[in-house]
């Protein structure tokens, strides 16, 4: 086979293997589809066992509705929509979310433990909690606990710096890691090509 | 237990398809003879789509690649990795080992780096230099002519280079470097060190009918699903089973031992059906040990009998010792200059571009031997952990930390690319009290007893690491860049990895022509058995600074022509 070939064979390949794909669908903030269903987790080269594990993962539940919904408010205000790219819920983020903390328990204690924290701190300041209390008030909280504080003048919000940096990290990943994600990032690999160096114009600015 | 014997002969069983096994099946196969391979992991292709990884994206995995199942990522090639559920290891108290193993048709090789160096003329008798360690009982001028048919038959990129520790061979053209490569180049530079093309088992150029060329999607990790990059199954197994030689698959079976008969003589293989999970035996002329190093090690000190009370080749009490691993310690450094990247595809081939040998003069060094630079960093794919603490960066930059919404895009392409690791592979003295042995407490889920590791780093290693790290900073900060992390003090062993963790574990069956004092002749053949040879990386003496595969498969091809030869004189 030479490299042409190789390529068409590839391209065949991936098309009629994209076919079938639930890539990252529509907008709808309440889809409760998962951007993988289980019925295909197969589709990535699972063996038997990870098949199985993935199902399990699938058929368990941890966060709540109710704390789900907090999660996709929090992912939008993390990453909203811009004028040429879809939010983070758009990407499905917190749906990522629900599953990253079955498979890595880890996480499963801070997020919950951090969305009461979060409620708490909502009902004290505007007598609702987080998800329902309005833009402004929502953003005032998240400004108190998304930037470090350096010089310890707010003390009382360090566990919710905690939260809120694990929030950004889960939800910069889910994100960026979406289909959505990737073409906001620009990233244009994963594809058959040839490469021949650094391009022209690069090299010759750097 | 009753144990089934199978009525079939053979004139040669391997165990292990790997790097060695799966070259020994080559080319025994091919010299006409009838060939058993067993090997503990399921049959594994890597163009078959229901297992297929590469071209996936990070979306397909509902937990984007993270490594709940597999240590490097969903995507990695890999069977196995520290831990292989029913199979446990041990180390000994206050000790540290880290074992990966792949069980699956081709082993290591379908997610292998790549990288295949041939050892140097000083590597084979680095003793005569420094008086460290022992000399192998061949010198480059034995394993040359298996090197230079070796790169004809798999295919390696690289370049003429004409240094005399780094031989060249006969290469394909070899890429050419990435932006952060380019940078590491002119930092490198600057220090002293010397930076060459790398040299990588990946056809950059058609090479057969068999086989696909390189389409740079940078995944050789997930294994060439087009033939492009070196893997046993793609390219020693299937094509000695497709050119009509004689190759029967024993997948998913587990060797326990060699069995012997009155003489002390090798008649085959017991082993255990995973499905059925039933001990059966193989008969064969020849057994050819490819289990990898300290697998091997433990199937011959499994096999105890009234002639090999010891364990079978073990008259010495030497298999399972020297055994070593490559030094390693690695960097990242956070290159300015390298922000606000335009964006293309800088995919290219698996690994890197570029690499440095080994510069250094020992004379004027506090340790002995020397390590090889490996590069790393570009806009790669993203996966799970992409871009975690990114507003971090900007501390580094005067920016402002923490921020959501726009600000938080912003510093996701700003600081996307801006990363280069740098990872130093070195080489170990091998020392008589490193060693893998059967834990006496343990079983795995087969009642096969498992090996123990007793393994410490000394000061030489120790010190080794400290250069590296210094000379990764130095480098990073000539590029205009920024060291992460603390530099690594002595309580951390100046960086140095632990044993094991670099995956090149080399030496538990040492050959040498003493039989007191190695286990296998220099043909890789028991001193105590003669028809029984190691394949793996069991027999090396010493691990040079390069990564060992490319050693082994020349070894195998020496060692398999050799069986054949003596086959044919009746020797065996
Ligand atoms: C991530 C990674 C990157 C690497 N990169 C490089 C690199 O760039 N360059 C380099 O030179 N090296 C590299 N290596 C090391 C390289 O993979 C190994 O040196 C090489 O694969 C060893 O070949 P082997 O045949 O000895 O063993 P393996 O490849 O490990 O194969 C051994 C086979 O034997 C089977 N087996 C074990 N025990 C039994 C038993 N009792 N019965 C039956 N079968 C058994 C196993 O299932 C396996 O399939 C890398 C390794 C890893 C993990
Ligand atoms: S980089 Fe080249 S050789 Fe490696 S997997 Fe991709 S196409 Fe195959």
């Amino acid at each position: 086979m030479d490299r042409r070939d190789t390529i068409k064979s590839l391209l065949l390949g991936s098309i009629a293997g994209g076919v079938g794909l639930s890539t990252v669908p529509g907008c709808k903030t309440d889809d409760k589809t998962p951007a993988i269903s289980p019925e295909k987790v197969g589709l990535y080269g699972r063996n038997e066992a990870e098949l199985a594990h993935d199902q399990k993962i699938f058929a368990e539940t941890y966060l709540t509705e109710y704390e789900l919904t907090t999660v996709a408010v929090l992912c939008d205000i993390i990453l909203p929509k811009t004028e040429k790219f879809g939010s983070a819920s758009d990407a499905k983020v917190a749906d990522f979310i629900e599953f990253i903390v079955k498979d890595i328990p880890n996480h499963q204690l801070p997020i919950r433990g951090g969305l009461m924290w979060l409620d708490h701190e909502s009902f004290s300041r505007f007598g609702k909690s987080f998800a329902e209390a309005s833009g402004p008030d929502q953003i005032k909280i998240i400004d108190d606990i998304a930037y470090p504080d350096k010089e310890n003048k707010k003390p009382e919000f360090a566990q919710g710096r905690s939260f809120f940096n694990l929030m950004r990290n889960l939800t910069v990943t889910g994100y960026f890691t979406s289909k959505i994600g990737i073409d906001a990032l620009g990233y244009v690999g994963n594809r058959p090509n040839i490469w021949d160096g650094i391009p022209e114009d690069v090299l010759k600015r750097s | 237990m009753q144990i089934k014997e199978t009525p079939k002969q053979y004139d040669v069983i391997i165990v292990g398809s790997g790097a060695g096994g799966g070259m020994a099946t080559n080319i025994l196969a091919k010299n006409g003879l009838k060939v058993a391979l067993v090997e503990a992991g399921p049959f594994f292709d890597p163009k078959d789509p229901k297992t297929q990884t590469q071209l996936k994206w990070p979306w397909e995995s509902p937990r984007r690649g993270a490594s709940t199942n597999r240590a490097f990522g969903d995507f990695d090639m890999s069977y196995g990795d520290w831990k292989v559920d029913g199979e446990p290891y041990t180390t000994k108290e206050g000790t540290k080992f880290m074992w990966w193993r792949s069980r699956m048709l081709g082993g290591r090789t379908n997610h292998w780096g790549r990288i295949s160096l041939r050892f140097g003329p000083i590597d084979f008798k680095h003793k005569d230099v420094d008086g460290l360690g022992d000399n192998w009982p061949i010198g480059y001028e034995d394993i040359k002519p298996y090197y230079d048919k070796l790169d004809k038959m798999i295919g390696v990129f690289g370049s003429k280079e004409g240094r005399y520790n780094d031989p060249d061979g006969f290469f394909l053209p070899p890429p050419k470097p990435r932006l952060h490569e380019l940078y590491y180049i002119k930092g490198a530079r600057k220090s002293g060190v010397p930076i060459i093309p790398n040299r990588l088992s990946i056809l950059t150029k058609k090479l057969n009918n068999d086989r696909g060329v390189c389409f740079y999607c940078h995944q050789c990790n997930r294994s060439c699903s087009v033939y492009a990059d070196f893997s046993s199954g793609s390219c020693l197994i299937f094509p000695a089973q497709q050119n009509g030689g004689q190759v029967d698959l024993y997948t998913n079976c587990m060797v326990r031992s060699v069995t012997t008969d009155a003489e002390g003589k090798a008649t085959g293989v017991s082993y255990i059906n995973k499905e059925d999970r039933k001990e059966y035996q193989l008969n064969a002329k020849v057994v050819v040990l490819g289990a990898s190093a300290c697998s091997s090690a433990r199937i011959l000190l499994n096999s105890k009998s009234a002639q090999h009370p010891n364990g079978l080749g073990n008259s010495s009490d030497v298999v399972g010792r020297y055994l070593h691993d490559s030094t390693g310690a690695g960097r990242t450094i956070f290159v300015p200059a390298l922000m606000n990247r335009k964006m293309y595809n800088e995919d290219g081939t698996g690994g890197a571009h570029i690499y440095s040998p080994w510069w250094g003069d020992n004379k004027k060094l506090d340790f002995p031997r020397g390590y090889h630079i490996e590069i790393s960093g570009g806009m790669s794919m993203p996966a799970y952990g992409f871009s975690y603490d990114v507003t971090e960066m900007n501390k580094y930059i005067g920016g402002e930390l923490g921020g959501y919404g726009d600000k938080l895009r912003d510093d996701v392409q700003r600081f996307y690319g801006a990363i280069v690791g740098m990872a130093g592979r070195g080489e170990a003295i091998a020392r008589y009290e490193n060693r893998c042995e059967i834990d006496p407490n343990t079983v795995d889920q087969f009642g096969i007893p498992v090996l123990r590791f007793d393994y410490k780093w000394s000061d030489y290693e120790r010190l080794q690491a400290k250069h590296m790290v210094a000379t990764f900073d130095e480098i990073g900060q000539n590029m205009g860049g920024i060291p992460l992390g603390d530099v690594p003090g002595k309580d951390k062993d100046y960086g140095l990895l632990a044993p094991g963790q670099i995956i090149h574990e080399v030496g538990t069956t040492r050959m040498g022509d003493d039989p007191k004092t190695s286990v296998c002749n220099k043909y890789a053949q028991l001193h105590d058995c003669k028809n029984v040879f190691i394949v793996d990386a069991g027999p090396f003496v010493s691990q040079a600074d390069k990564n060992c595969t490319w050693t082994i498969l020349a070894l195998s091809m020496r060692t398999s022509e050799y069986i054949v030869d003596q086959l044919k004189k009746q020797n065996l």
